[in-house]
């Protein structure tokens, strides 16, 4: 254990403390909140903005929530919305320019984005979090807007102590354990005796923090508590795809009848690539007020499944549906280990609760492998 | 705005004012720009720029001027969309904005010492010419340079001039076809495929770089296969839609690759698989 590792236990009525610290410090807090019948991220003014004593319960197509027998804070998993929303917002302004003669000058810098401090980012999360920063700070080129909200970022992580029927971390070994990149990890443990939080620092800003809030120092028992909720989570995990040789797998299937399958339910609606925490393509338009004189360019979330997505002059070069859902999700599990050296899929079963059809990444994956085991025993022998 | 600066905030565009501008064939324009400020901007052949109007958008454009003229870039564009339409209407001393260069461009020092076959089809012939310029400037390294060009009909054939020059050089031999012409044209005419099977091709010393319509390059990269060229030796130039050019729009994948970071030039072993498969 390094010395930015220490180990806590908080009261759940003192959470609201560790809010007012950062708060103090100058963070956002933003996290998990009740509206519109969903879990979404937003402004935690308080403690008492945490959906407490509420869970979730989820399947393919299937996204509700109902009220639990305790108060717990964390009790549910995860929903529509991401950390993305915060880290590549949905729409922002790349920048403004005025015409100036024959020519325009872009205008001064944007104001700086606030420093967020993300509460309650399970495991999945975080690993998505750290697909995306490969994506906008690992190449040629940084992304400024990303890398100005993500640098100073504090992350409040918690163990999953429950799994979705959607959740299929264990197989893309993204949790229910958060094992590194947070500054403070929190397990709720709830059991017959006791309602408490063991935390856990992983940075000094975390180890820092900690000393400020009221705790009792961490057992064995409850490093055990912990240990046994985290393995509950595994325990209920909804889901599970097979890894071996994915990437492989995939790439010998381009011409799998099962995207012809997939032609026909595909709404093409785009709410898979919306919800993934790792969908990271954008469209970018560029506008002008009515006067001509002023101009900003907008950088908008976008989807692989629109038509415009993939269009050049002559047309879309995805047309079919089967094609974007092929592109979809080859990006997620096969090129993007290629393109970035990991996975694109986290396991945190979005795409699946928010497919208005149900289509079930899980399921495709294996009704492709299983073909393809078909091939390798059979038809394909001679090749 | 300064070099640094455009590396720090990288979709921002860099205004360049308009030296030149010239109509080439019906509907395309080459525009000769000259940065507003000092940038640095060289360029390797093959490499493309976003190129900006205000309020009106920006396009990916591949450079077809020289890399030796420091200080000026030249594109050569068809009108085909808004932002097109936009480029090939400004006046001389006009603003547009530059972004770049992005991408790998052809592959200078792979074709070292060997003959070297480029085969362009339509506006594909605007990236291959900082290629060209770059091989006749140097052309004691490199052995025989054939450029096979193959257009629609007589009056869109680019760079008619250069072409008659490039020709009467010893290094360099042009052969040129039309898809279809009138009585009045009295040269090849027919597909650019055609001409491979006219000349005589040393497949072990040859590299071949090709740009063109999609459909175009296919067959030509499946012709010269077919003539003993390996898939190694066949570089393509490709095209897909792009908003950023900085590998995060995620809209330019081509299977694993990002034209716009990876490319757009390929060699053909490199994207020979996706060539096979429909709607990638």
């Amino acid at each position: 254990m390094n010395q930015t590792q220490q180990s806590h236990c908080l009261d759940p009525d003192d959470f609201g403390i560790l809010l007012k610290i950062l708060n103090e410090k100058g963070y956002l807090t933003v996290g998990p909140t009740r509206r519109d019948g969903a879990i979404l991220y937003d402004v935690l003014e308080s403690m008492y903005d945490l959906p407490i004593g509420w869970t979730d319960e989820q399947e393919a197509g299937i996204y509700r929530l109902k009220r639990r027998d305790d108060n717990a804070l964390f009790g549910y998993n995860v929903g529509p919305h991401s950390w993305k929303k915060y880290l590549f917002p949905s729409k922002t302004k790349l920048w403004s320019a005025t015409k100036k003669g024959a020519g325009f000058e872009i205008d001064g810098e944007a104001d700086a984005p606030p420093t967020y401090a993300f509460i309650g980012v399970r495991a999945c999360e975080l690993h998505a979090i750290q697909v995306q920063d490969k994506v906008f700070m690992g190449g040629i080129f940084q992304d400024p807007i990303y890398t100005g909200r993500r640098q100073d970022c504090l992350i409040v992580a918690v163990n999953c102590t429950q799994a979705a029927k959607t959740c299929f971390c264990t197989s893309m070994q993204t949790g229910p354990k958060v094992n590194d990149g947070y500054d403070l990890v929190l397990t709720e443990i709830i059991d017959e005796a006791r309602h408490y939080f063991v935390i856990e620092s992983g940075s000094d800003v975390g180890a820092d923090i900690l000393k400020e809030l009221t705790t009792s120092p961490a057992e064995q028992d409850d490093f055990q508590a912990a240990a046994t909720h985290i393995e509950n989570a595994k325990k209920q995990m909804g889901r599970t795809v097979d890894m071996t040789d994915i990437k492989d797998v995939l790439y010998h299937n381009y011409d799998n009848k099962r995207w012809e399958e997939l032609e026909k339910r595909c709404l093409a609606c785009g709410n898979c690539t919306m919800a993934c925490p790792t969908c990271f393509c954008s469209n970018v338009e560029d506008v002008t007020d009515l006067t001509g004189e002023h101009a900003e360019r907008w950088r908008t979330w976008d989807s692989c499944f629109t038509m415009d997505f993939s269009n050049i002059h002559g047309g879309s070069i995805r047309a079919s549906i089967g094609s974007r859902y092929r592109q979809w999700l080859m990006h997620k599990l096969a090129t993007w280990i290629d393109q970035f050296g990991s996975s694109g899929c986290v396991g945190c079963g979005r795409c699946i609760a928010w497919c208005p059809v149900g289509i079930d990444l899980t399921e495709e994956v294996k009704a492709i492998s299983d073909s393809e085991e078909g091939d390798r025993n059979g038809t394909h022998q001679d090749n | 705005m300064s070099y640094e600066a455009s590396k720090k905030y990288p979709m921002q565009p860099v205004p360049f004012h308009v030296l030149k501008m010239q109509e080439e064939i019906p509907d395309c324009y080459t525009l000769t720009l000259q940065p507003e400020f000092n940038v640095v901007s060289s360029f390797s052949p093959g490499q493309f720029y976003m190129l900006y109007v205000f309020g009106h958008g920006e396009v990916p454009i591949s450079v077809s001027g020289n890399s030796f003229e420091m200080g000026t870039l030249m594109f050569t564009i068809m009108t085909i969309g808004s932002v097109t339409k936009a480029l090939c209407s400004v006046c001389v001393g006009d603003v547009v904005g530059v972004r770049g260069p992005f991408g790998k461009g052809w592959p200078l020092e792979q074709v070292k010492g060997r003959d070297v076959l480029i085969i362009a089809g339509g506006l594909g012939l605007a990236p291959l010419r900082p290629l060209i310029y770059h091989l006749i400037s140097h052309s004691a390294d490199y052995g025989i340079i054939t450029l096979l060009y193959g257009t629609r009909t007589p009056d869109m054939i680019l760079f008619q001039d250069e072409l008659a020059s490039w020709d009467d050089r010893d290094d360099m031999r042009v052969f040129l076809t039309v898809d279809s012409a009138g009585s009045e044209w009295h040269g090849h005419a027919g597909v650019v495929t055609e001409l491979i099977e006219k000349i005589g091709i040393d497949t072990v010393r040859t590299t071949a770089l090709t740009c063109g319509p999609e459909i175009m390059m296919r067959f030509t990269a499946h012709a010269l296969l077919g003539k003993g060229l390996a898939a190694s030796d066949i570089y393509i130039s490709m095209e897909r839609n792009m908003k950023c050019a900085l590998g995060h729009c995620g809209r330019c994948q081509y299977g694993p690759h990002f034209i716009c970071k990876d490319g757009p030039v390929f060699a053909f072993d490199q994207v020979e698989y996706l060539f096979k498969v429909r709607e990638v």
